[in-house]
């Protein structure tokens, strides 16, 4: 029995061993063969389809593969400042200029903008519809104290959201004001599970597929403007990083080639990134 | 609703279509999870039958303690792996975040407790059974894990099939040291929760009766391999 014993632990030994090799082989496998980067960006970026669209043709021209985690603009930069990301596309302006002078990152520019939209439930029971000013529409809803979904998540739609009450002189808060602490996504589908109303940036709601009694309710207002910022990350702080190849990724964004794979993605017919990098 | 009859003909779909993208998500599901298992149970077995054989001060202690990381939160896990691995980390220079291989860790972390600490209670049960002529045998402790774990093997394979549950179905602790990467570290889970974001829900949960059968499929290896032992056995 113990002979059995022994031959049949070693067996588990191999096995056990030759799979943690092998899996480590295979994760590794681009790392040797393939150029990449590691890109942190948000999750409107990625949920829209952007990103599957813009990139298979940068890698096609330069050979290098750009892996997206998406995350909340919070967690992004986060995960920049600790040197896990080579580069970083976001859409938080002042958070962003916040990061070049804390000396995280070297370099920042305008790519693209979308805008934000207000969803909310058919019937429209705060009547937003007809508001003149997006300051506006927030302080109907709050005075209707109609359900509001918010992100609560410190995603950069979060940050926006938030200086859009104090904007409207509102502070949010009490029982009709329901900070989910979730993404983009999850949030929409919470809202259409409670009938609330919710801020998005246009991109997600466009792409998003469960929209059960929303509808957009407010567009225009220039304040609710979204504007997307490149970053490259500081080599001083951070010399391990691909800083050439993420450098490379940067300027095809802002040339001429990279604006127009962004300005010719669409769904469902409907364009949802405008190319403006000067 | 009309997802929730889509979502079966969805799975239908993504399983008779072979979809490649699907394949590659389901190979890296199953090769995190089993490479996370088979480490958790070359390390988690020996150490729950060294917990039931020896005593010790402050073993009541361990075990609590092993007992209480079943109930680990895989989010905790993946938080205390991220940080570890991340380059401002003490593991940062070996470069493994947003790897398949940072997912096995973070799910070792969660599966080991859970192995070891149910070995150790199938073994110390057995041990109490045979100790009287474990010791008239003149076997030393050490000698006698191996003897025990064999004599356990059928509670254990529904030790380690409890351990491949638990990693398979988790997704907190991928999501946060894969980062989801699509074609890289996206898994079964992770891929679950993105669609689900997007407001696919059929897609999302065709995902999901995908997943149930793997796991299934499994596990009825795993029953086959046990009956066919049991019935050897007599």
């Amino acid at each position: 029995m113990h002979h059995k014993t022994r031959i049949a632990l070693t067996a588990i030994g191999i096995l056990g061993l030759s799979m943690a090799a092998q899996a480590h082989a295979q994760g590794s496998e681009s790392e040797d063969g393939e150029k990449y980067i590691t890109l942190a960006s948000t999750t409107s970026t990625e949920n829209s389809g952007l990103f599957d669209a813009i990139i298979p043709q940068f890698t096609d021209k330069t050979g290098i593969e750009v892996r997206v985690v998406a995350v909340g603009t919070g967690q992004a930069f986060e995960i920049a400042r600790r040197g896990d990301a080579d580069s970083l596309l976001v859409h938080d302006t002042a958070g962003e200029e916040r990061f070049v002078e804390e000396g995280y990152g070297t370099e920042r520019a305008n790519v693209m903008y979308n805008d934000f939209v207000i969803i909310g439930p058919g019937g429209d029971p705060a009547g937003i519809a007809d508001a003149e000013t997006v300051a506006e529409a927030l302080q109907l809803i709050a005075e209707a104290e109609a359900p509001f979904a918010s992100r609560g998540d410190d995603s950069g739609t979060n940050r926006a959201e938030l200086r859009l009450w104090e904007a409207a002189g509102v502070e949010p808060g009490g029982e009709w004001y329901r900070e989910l602490g979730s993404g983009m996504g999850p949030t929409l589908n919470t809202a259409a599970g409670m009938d609330a109303y919710v801020m998005s940036d246009r991109a997600t709601w466009v792409a998003f597929e469960n929209p059960q009694n929303l509808e957009l309710l407010f567009e225009g207002d220039e304040a609710l403007f979204n504007q997307y910022g490149s970053l490259l990350i500081s080599e001083e702080r951070h010399p391990h990083l691909k800083h050439d190849l993420a450098e490379q990724w940067h300027q095809w964004l802002l040339s001429a080639e990279g604006q127009q794979a962004i300005g010719d993605f669409t769904v469902n017919g409907q364009q949802l990134f405008f190319p403006n990098a000067e | 609703m009309a997802s929730d009859a889509g979502a079966f003909a969805t799975a239908l779909d993504l399983i008779l279509g072979l979809d490649p993208d699907l394949l590659g998500i389901v190979a890296l599901s199953l090769r995190v999870s089993l490479t996370a298992v088979a480490i958790a149970t070359l390390v988690g077995l020996p150490l729950g039958a060294a917990l039931a054989l020896w005593r010790f001060p402050g073993h009541g202690a361990v075990v609590v303690a092993l007992n209480a990381l079943m109930g680990l939160p895989p989010v905790v896990a993946g938080l205390c792996v991220y940080l570890l691995l991340s380059r401002a980390g003490p593991l940062g220079e070996l470069g493994l975040l947003f790897t398949p291989t940072a997912m096995v860790v973070a799910q070792v972390v969660l599966v080991l407790p859970i192995i070891a600490a149910l070995a150790r209670q199938q073994v110390e049960e057995l041990h109490h059974e045979y100790r009287e002529q474990l010791t008239s045998l003149g076997l030393s402790r050490l000698r006698m894990i191996p003897t025990l774990l064999w004599d356990a093997r059928l509670g254990l394979v529904t030790v380690v099939l409890a351990g491949f549950g638990r990693a398979s179905a988790e997704v907190g602790a991928v999501m946060i040291v894969g980062g989801n990467i699509d074609g890289v570290t996206r898994v079964m889970t992770t891929a679950i929760v993105l669609e689900t974001s997007k407001g696919d829900l059929p897609l999302a949960l065709g995902l999901g009766i995908v997943l149930l059968g793997l796991v299934a499929l499994v596990n009825a290896g795993a029953y086959l391999v046990g009956e066919t032992s049991r019935r050897r056995l007599g």
